[in-house]
């Protein structure tokens, strides 16, 4: 993109890139007039019809968990399209990033606040689509093709799963709107398919939230620039499968199946990541799988389910929202100040990057839960949430403390490594990066400390709605710092020990889960190996089917049609003899003796054009059959497509190679006699059944009066079934378009 | 192909099927004919041309490229399906401003036909040259 040099105008030349930035900050704060009146308990609507006879409409929805998606999708976007601005300053591709980051913050924002099933659908596959263009942003490298293809398989095959779930749901309920869903969750608890929707349904959950044994497509993504993988594998788009989850709660949620489901799978991915985490020395690796731990812990909490796990689950998600993209947009910063995003080789940085040192260390003591930072009050929700759990309390609080324990570490690798011990980096003179990159992490870390501070600022308006949203009460419990001395506060204080006794061995266990890492087992090889099956199988059946002869081809397409034509005369009314009104004349047998005459010279003579003559011949007789009986249009057509298939065959045959004697081949025999005899028996039959006159009575009295035309043939074809007609030229014109394409190619490949 | 007789003749007989195509087009409404059959019938014409005097002739002959025409044939009928949609609020309804008011044959159906006559020929006269043009590259040594 060429940029003009002069900036004379009143704003400067290169202003359309905070655009995408300045509508969304705009939206953000639209949304947030909205917050009053949801906390109040409205859900603003708007419907607009789409395919009425269908059920389906357009149909938005914002209620308390709509709203506080709806403006962490619009705040963090805005900060990340402006972060986005300034990481891809000097980069033409700006603009198609922009452009595909916006399709993709309006997907999500769709998705989120949809409250009908297609609308919904359409919406999460919009974010599939652009997650894909965004991951393989740098298409030039194969790696991140592959990781591009890898989370648009794994989500896109959720997206599938989505639908079905959704569908059967609708059919069930007689309603496709979520919300009337949501109020007949018993209907569905009830059913014999419920086991059914449920996984459906927990599939698409599972991999679009990377919960295991799909996690491994989010690590893979981190392939995406920093500011795609701050906004959409921390804030948002991993988020929908949460999303959905607490969305649906209502309807599938609080079973035996869901929480032993959900709380297994949730803690089991919550542990493995918290892991892996620790494994890695790419601090952006790091990052991507502290968010699936992240994911984890939500879809565990939902699965408890308890109003007091809700409520977990839903400040840990604003929370989270927080300190992870700051975090990861301050990566973003060091890897620019740096030059690497590898905590070994960069130490030192406190006194050159200041600022990115103090956005760290409040995101890092947020993801630690240390007070006051918000993170500390999500984690003591979790705790308290462990203790209402309806079975395996113990369990679901020794996994989080275990869990919380590894996030200090990472939080200790993330937060101090890069800053202290002796000064190294791989840039010469690491510093601080410009405005618009250190804007929005500074703004995310400060709000982190500050709702820690006064939680009560986002209680009533954010989390309270969304926890009616999900478990129809309200929170069971006021945010806070202190709680007093309980087992939460015990929890946590063993918390911290743990995490620092970790951060103490990091590096010890790093080395020893990367010595053990090759031998382990991966759920990445699973899909790898379907992958490679589906692609042998597409390989096996293209060759079997694709074997470029046409004759095969030919061979199989008739014989497919004879069989479909013999098996609606033999199921159906069985073969009529029409009633001849007059007996045949002359000239009926004359046109007869023409067109067996021809055929006979096509099958017996060794010329092809002879053949190709005769063949015209059979066509000729036909039209002169449709000039006898009235039908000019249709003879005028024939004759003139008879021409120029003789033409088209005339220039092609040039070039065929001499064909010789050809044998009598009994298989093609076969066909052909089962074919033509079929049809012709059809075709008799179609006679000897009485037709019902309606249709042509109708267009021969409504064409003119109508239609202004007395060619009823050409009316139909124009004005009374003009659709199909303009479906059939759009065909004409493709297929035009791929023959002229196949003729192009195919010399180039002979040559 | 290299033929004074069919040359010269072409002369008279392709301008005469090409003006025949325009009248059965035109006639298509009340009376056989229509633009399916009026495209045929100028394709076989510039086939015509094509066989006698060569592809460039007829290329040059039809002055736009045929895949040009087709499209363009294409967004007529669309134009026509549009025209309908927003006036009557119906895709496709036939509207007949000049024939209702002076008895002119023309209106939305009528642009319709034409698209439909121009799809046919433009796409049929870009399969033919394409595939004169396949037919002509290759060079078999073998075939004197």
């Amino acid at each position: 993109m060429a940029e003009p040099a002069s900036q004379s105008g009143i704003l400067p030349a290169n202003a359309w890139r905070l655009l995408p930035a300045l509508i969304a900050a705009v939206a953000f704060v639209w949304l947030l007039s909205f917050v009053g009146p949801v906390a109040r308990g409205a859900s603003p609507e708007l419907v607009l019809p789409w395919a009425p006879t269908l059920g389906v409409a357009f149909v938005l929805r914002l209620d308390g968990l709509a709203l506080a998606f709806a403006l962490l999708i619009t705040g963090i976007g805005a900060i990340c399209l402006l972060y986005a601005a300034a990481y891809f300053r000097t980069d033409r591709r700006l603009g198609a990033l922009l452009i595909t980051l916006s399709l993709f913050a309006i997907s999500m924002l769709g998705l989120v606040t949809a409250d009908e099933v297609v609308t919904l659908f359409v919406f999460w596959e919009g974010t599939t689509i652009t997650s894909w263009l965004l991951v393989g942003f740098d298409h030039e490298r194969a790696s991140a093709r592959a990781a591009a293809l890898q989370a648009l398989l794994v989500t896109g095959l959720g997206g599938l799963a989505l639908l079905a779930g959704l569908l059967v749901m609708g059919s069930m309920a007689g309603t496709l709107r979520l919300s009337e869903m949501n109020a007949a969750g018993d209907l569905f608890r009830a059913s014999a398919a419920y086991p059914w929707i449920f996984a459906l349904i927990m599939l698409a959950a599972f991999t679009k939230s990377a919960q295991w044994p799909f996690q491994f497509w989010l690590p893979a993504a981190m392939a995406a620039p920093t500011p795609v993988s701050a906004y959409l594998h921390s804030a948002t788009m991993v988020k929908a499968g949460v999303y959905l989850m607490a969305r649906l709660t209502p309807s599938l949620g609080g079973t035996d199946l869901w929480f032993w489901t959900l709380a297994p799978v949730g803690g089991f991915t919550m542990l493995l990541a918290s892991v892996w985490a620790m494994r890695q020395t790419d601090l952006k690796m790091m990052l991507a799988y502290t968010t699936v731990m992240a994911l984890g812990t939500m879809t565990m909490l939902l699965g408890v389910g308890s109003a007091m796990a809700v409520t977990a689950a839903m400040t840990f998600l604003l929370i989270h929202a927080l300190y992870k993209a700051a975090l990861f947009l301050a990566v973003g910063m060091i890897e620019k100040g740096a030059g690497t995003r590898d905590y070994p080789a960069v130490g030192g940085l406190w006194s050159a990057m200041p600022l990115t040192s103090a956005v760290i260390a409040l995101a890092a003591c947020s993801m630690a839960g240390l007070p006051p930072l918000f993170g500390f009050i999500g984690k003591e929700l979790i705790y308290k949430s462990a203790d209402y759990a309806p079975a395996l309390g113990g369990a679901v609080a020794a996994a989080a403390l275990a869990a919380n324990a590894m996030m200090i570490a990472c939080a200790g690798l993330v937060g101090l490594r890069p800053f202290f011990g002796a000064r190294r980096s791989p840039g010469d003179r690491p510093a601080d990066p410009g405005w618009g990159l250190w804007l929005g992490p500074v703004v995310l870390a400060v709000l982190g400390l500050s709702f820690g501070l006064a939680p009560f600022a986002i209680e009533r308006a954010l989390v309270a709605p969304m926890v009616i949203a999900v478990s129809g009460g309200p929170p069971a419990i006021d945010l806070a710092l202190w709680h007093g001395v309980n087992r939460a506060l015990l929890l946590s204080l063993a918390t911290y020990a743990l995490g620092l006794a970790l951060y103490l061995v990091v590096d010890r266990i790093r080395d020893g889960l990367a010595a053990a890492e090759p031998g382990l087992p991966r759920t990445e090889a699973w899909y790898d190996a379907a992958l490679a099956g589906a692609l042998r199988l597409a390989a096996a059946t293209t060759n079997a089917i694709q074997n470029g002869l046409m004759t095969s081809y030919m061979r199989r397409t008739f014989a497919v049609f004879a069989a479909l034509v013999w098996g609606a005369l033999v199921l159906g009314q069985g073969a009529a003899w029409p009633r001849l009104t007059a007996p045949p004349d002359l000239i009926d047998w004359t046109i007869v003796a023409l067109i067996v005459g021809s055929v006979i010279v096509v099958l017996r003579t060794p010329s092809r054009l002879t053949a190709i003559a005769a063949l015209g011949g059979i066509g000729a007789g036909i039209a002169i059959v449709f000039v006898l009986y009235g039908a000019i249009d249709v003879a005028m057509t024939q004759l003139f497509v008879e021409i120029l298939v003789v033409i088209f065959i005339a220039i092609a045959m040039v070039r065929l190679p001499a064909s010789g004697a050809v044998g009598f081949r009994p298989g093609n025999a076969v066909v052909a006699g089962a074919l033509g005899l079929g049809v012709a028996l059809a075709t008799l039959s179609v006679l000897g059944a009485d037709l019902d006159r309606f249709m042509t009575g109708y267009f021969e009295a409504a064409s003119y009066p109508e239609a202004r035309g007395r060619n009823i043939v050409n009316v139909i074809l124009v004005d009374f079934r003009g659709f199909d007609t303009l479906g059939e030229i759009a065909v004409i014109v493709v297929a035009g378009v791929a023959a002229v394409a196949a003729l192009r190619a195919g010399p180039r490949t002979s040559r | 192909m290299n033929s004074i007789i069919l040359s010269a003749a072409t002369r008279l007989i392709t301008p005469t099927i090409l003006l025949l195509s325009v009248f059965v087009f035109w006639r298509g409404h009340n009376e056989p004919g229509g633009g399916f059959i009026g495209g045929l019938l100028a394709a076989a014409a510039f086939a015509l041309l094509e066989k006698a005097e060569g592809r460039a002739r007829a290329a040059r002959a039809l002055r736009f490229n045929p895949q040009s025409i087709a499209a363009f044939g294409l967004g007529c009928a669309l134009v026509a399906g549009v025209w309908g949609g927003l006036q009557a609020d119906t895709f496709l309804r036939g509207m007949w401003p000049l024939y209702d008011a002076y008895g002119l044959p023309f209106g939305s159906i009528f642009l319709f036909d034409l698209g439909v006559y121009l799809v046919v020929l433009g796409t049929i006269c870009a399969i033919l040259f394409a595939l004169e043009d396949a037919v002509s590259t290759e060079t078999d040594p073998g075939d004197a």
